[in-house]
Parts: structure tokens; sequence; C-alpha cells
């Protein structure tokens, strides 16, 4: 049967990412402060406002500790905003992914080219949040340059995960459900802004299973010039969530438009 | 003299929603080069074969093959040779007119190069060259539904799919739409509509089928159905007593009587028997016409509301 078949990908997703480049491109102004700029202001504010308030966490000067959370945060934004919000109204309201299916694209393409997209969108905001903690003096080294593959990878997981969202959504009020139930408990348990040493023991063992959590352990050292103690076991995890959520995008993306 | 190609061809179709088949069992072929129409009410099952046969969605069963390839298993192929005028306008309000064509054209794996070449034909035959950075917003319907059009057009397909094309649309821009059909028809292309307008399959289609309820239950050139089916004059009778005046004197005088609403249809070999007896009932007001196909469907699928 179809609906479970493994995805049968061309190259024809590449004409859907390009697709909503193009619409980033006219619109990139109000995209840049939507996805960057508040993370950055969140950054400065709490991480010298903050900061100065705290003594060094696990050895770094706060800003420093928030720095790589907040990279990972919003790259995790980043990615789950287009493959929600963004991604719903193409499906949804405008219809654009029923005209693209009309034409030598099938939707396998279409989810996949959606996918690439979200998590290129959560490598732009590596990027620039990495050029601005580079100018903060908070990117120590050339391991930093590791970070971008990084949230490239993690942006896949959560582009993936918020596909299988999107999939079942009736409406965009589901999404809120997504983010106070699953992203924001997410945020603060991942090690974002504070040690997941600080949370309950039995918490902590949940937190060891969240994507974020890997993808902070992969960044926060590769922010201070050094490598992560166990990177394998990281990006095994990353690529499991990826992976594993893109199929199932992909099932339930075929069970609802296919039918 | 070797058989016309054959462009679409599906055998025993039947597509189920929730153990109700929607498409029950629906044999077509469509030769290549000509103007095909599927007439149905609506719920007929029109889109949904329309769906089966661009390989949108799987059949529970029979077989389709459009443009020689098998659907849906080769339908990612099969259409790069066909373009597609859905029902709900699906243009993509991000882009301006001219975006929107060059956007599509990727789709087909067209490159930029070649797809601006063919902007100004494609802008030409929607008669929208003034609009090319319009926003889509910008649009009338009629303009909007000539984009879908030329939209449809990119890939330069062998074979056009329309979902009701000219609903919601004002005469005029109807017009402009039969005409281009037309010649997309004179351009050697095959075209395949679904319509509950009338007048539309008459004046558009070479062949059509008559769907309802998923199954066909007529086929042929307008004209042979309206041959086939009915007599070829009709008298419609309306206004207080035409009901009273139809049991009495209408039903003697014409072969067959029908009645929806207050307005009575009497069809007839010939209207003059039943115009002179009407010459003398002044409350009543009648109206004299050829059959047309409207009146085959009314007879094939009956005259109740369908939602």
């Amino acid at each position: 049967m179809r609906r479970y078949a493994l995805p049968l990908p061309s190259l024809r997703f590449v004409a859907v990412w390009r697709r909503n480049l193009l619409v980033w491109r006219k619109l990139a102004v109000a995209s840049v402060l939507g996805n960057i700029a508040d993370p950055m202001i969140a950054l400065v504010a709490f991480g010298y406002g903050l900061g100065a308030l705290l003594p060094s966490v696990e050895g770094v000067a706060y800003v420093q500790y928030l720095a790589a959370g907040t990279i990972c945060m919003s790259a995790m934004n980043a990615a789950t905003f287009e493959a929600l919000y963004s991604a719903f109204s193409r499906m949804h309201v405008q219809r654009t992914w029923d005209g693209i299916m009309n034409a030598s694209v099938d939707l396998d393409d279409i989810v996949l080219g959606e996918l690439a997209w979200a998590a290129t969108k959560a490598l732009m905001s590596g990027v620039a949040i990495i050029a601005v903690a580079a100018c903060l003096g908070l990117a120590h080294g050339y391991t930093a340059l590791f970070i971008l593959p990084v949230t490239l990878l993690a942006g896949l997981a959560f582009a993936a995960i918020g596909l299988v969202f999107n999939a079942l959504a009736r409406g965009y009020d589901f999404f809120t459900y997504y983010f106070t139930l699953v992203v924001t408990p997410m945020s603060f348990m991942s090690g974002v802004f504070f040690p997941v040493a600080q949370l309950p023991p039995w918490l902590a063992q949940i937190a060891g299973f969240l994507p974020l959590t890997h993808a902070v352990d992969l960044v926060r050292p590769l922010l201070l010039g050094k490598w992560p103690p166990a990177p394998a076991l990281n990006v095994a995890v990353l690529a499991t969530y990826a992976a594993g959520a893109t199929y199932c995008a992909l099932v339930l993306t075929r069970r609802r438009l296919l039918a | 003299m070797t058989a016309p190609a054959v462009a679409l061809s599906c055998s025993g179709l039947v597509k189920r929603y929730g153990g109700n088949a929607v498409v029950d069992g629906l044999d077509l072929a469509v030769p290549a080069g000509c103007c095909f129409g599927m007439l149905g009410p609506n719920g007929a099952g029109k889109t949904t074969t329309l769906r089966l046969c661009l390989g949108l969605t799987d059949p529970d069963g029979g077989s389709i093959s459009l443009l020689g390839r098998a659907i849906p298993a080769d339908a990612r192929a099969a259409r790069m040779r066909v373009g597609v005028v859905p029902q709900i306008d699906n243009l993509d309000p991000d882009f301006t007119v001219a975006e929107n064509l060059l956007v599509y054209a990727r789709y087909f794996g067209i490159g930029d190069r070649e797809s601006r070449s063919r902007l100004p034909g494609l802008l030409e035959f929607a008669n929208l060259e003034g609009k090319r950075d319009a926003r889509i917003q910008t649009l009338s319907g009629g303009m909007k539904r000539r984009l879908t059009l030329a939209r449809a057009l990119v890939n330069d397909p062998d074979i056009v799919f329309l979902d009701e094309p000219t609903t919601g649309l004002d005469p005029q821009a109807r017009h402009l739409i039969w005409e281009r059909l037309r010649q997309l028809v004179a351009g050697g292309k095959t075209i395949i509509l679904t319509t509950h307008f009338m007048d539309e399959a008459e004046r558009l289609c070479d062949d059509l089928v008559v769907i309802d309820r998923g199954r066909i239950i007529d086929k042929g050139s307008p004209r042979a159905l309206i041959e086939a089916n009915i007599e070829p004059e009709v008298v419609e009778v309306y206004g207080d007593g035409a009901h009273e005046w139809a049991r009495v004197r209408g039903q003697a005088l014409a072969a067959r009587v029908e009645r929806s609403g207050e307005t009575v249809f009497c069809y007839t070999a010939d209207g003059t028997a039943l115009l002179d007896d009407l010459a003398h009932r002044h409350e009543l007001r009648c109206l004299r016409r050829p059959a047309n196909l409207e009146d085959v469907f009314i007879k094939l699928t009956g005259r109740e509301l369908r939602d």
C-alpha cells in the first residue's frame, strides 16, 4: 500500500524549496526580525542583565552559557514555526500544495521540500546568532563552525516533528497545544537556560531523550572551542528523530491529502 | 484506418469512502485531440474521477491509463504531459502573475530561461499582457481563471483537465474561456472537462458522459444524446394555473410533460398545437425552444435538488 511506502522523493523537492526561498526573499525583513532579532535581544538582556547577578554556570559566564542554548532554541523555533504555521497555510489555507501536486511533483517531494526549507530556516537563524555571538566575543575557535551542520540536523528533526503535527492539525489553534505542551517545556528541560542537573532526577532522565538536549550538548562545547564528549550519541539521537518523524509525517500527510 | 490514439482510458474504476462508492465501476475512453465532457449533478463523482485519473488518490478497483502510462504507479511521469485547471483557484498568493507561471514551470523541471521565453505567449493567451507584475489579489475572477489556464499550459501539455472551468464567472469571462478552449482543441490538445452547465457542454464537447452516483448513465455527442433521449421541441409554461392547464390540456397535446416548481415542461415533436391552445390563455406565459442538453440531463438525473 502506497500510504506506508518508504519515501520516494525526486529532485523535484528542490523546486518546492526554491518556491519558499523566493517568498522568503520578498518578506525577508519581517522574517529576520521575528526569527533572529527576537532571540538575540533575549540573549543580550538575560545574558548580561540576569548574568550579572549569577555566579558562573558550569565554569563560564552566564551569557556564554546562554548563547549556546539560544542558538539551539532559535533553530528549533525557526524550524517548528515554518513546519507548523507556514506549511499549514500552504497546505490547507492557500491550497498551494494542491496546485503543486497537479504538476509533475508528488506529495513526498512537497513534504521533503518543506522539510528541507524549514531546516534551512533553522540554519539561517544559527548563522545569524553565531555571528552575533562572535561579535560579542562568545565564539571561541574554529569549532564554532561545526555548529552550522548541527543546527541543520536539529532543524531537520524539529521540522519533521512539526510536519507530523501539521498533518494532524484542523486549524491554527491546534499548534498552540504543541507549543504549550511540547516546545515550551522542552526549552526549559534541555539545558538551554540552566543545566539539566538542576532538574529533579526523574525529569533529568526524561530530558535525556529530548532532541533539544542533544543539540545543546553538541553546541555548547563547540562554541567554547572544545569537542563534545559524546558526539556520536547526540548526532544519532537527532538523526533518529529526523528520520522517524519524517516517515510519520509522510504517512500522515498521505493519509490526509491522498485519501 | 487506424484507431485514434487514446489519451485517457479507465476501466471498472471504483472509489469508496466509508463503504460508500463515490465512483462505481466507471469506464472511459477519451480519444486524443477531442474535447470530452463529464456531466453530472453535485456529488456525482466528477471531481473524484479527475483526482483518480491524475494519480492523486488510489482507486479501490479498476485500472487507469493516462497518455499510455499506468496510474497511479507512473503518475508523476504522466503529469509531465498534463495540465490541470482545478475547481478552486490555488494560484500562489505570494507571487505576481509572471512569478506564478515561472515558479510553476519549475515543478515540471523546466529551466528559468526556457520558461521566460514561453512567458509572453502564455500571457497573451490569457489576455494578461498588461498584468505581468500584478499581484494575484488585484485580479478579477475571470483573470484568475485565465491565469490558472495559462499556468496549466506552462509545460505545453498534450491533455488538459478542467474541473468546472467557468463556475462563478460572468458571461463575458465565460465566453473568453470557451474561445480559448476551442483554440486549444484546434491546436491538437485533448481537453477533459467537468461541468454542470449544459450550454458549456453543448458548445464545447465532441463527446460526453453523463455521470450520476458514480456511474455513467448515458454517453455520446451532445446532439446524439438530445436526439436519443428527448423530443426535439420544448414548450415551457408558467404562471397561475399552469399545472391545472397541463392536467387538462397539456398532457393531451404533448408527448411528455414534466413539472418543476411552478413551471411545466411540455416535450413534443412540434410545439405548434400547444402554442395554439395557449394563445387563448392570457394568464399563462410560455416559451417555445429547441430541446437541449439540460432537458436530457434532467430527464436522466431527475429534478430533485442535490446538495
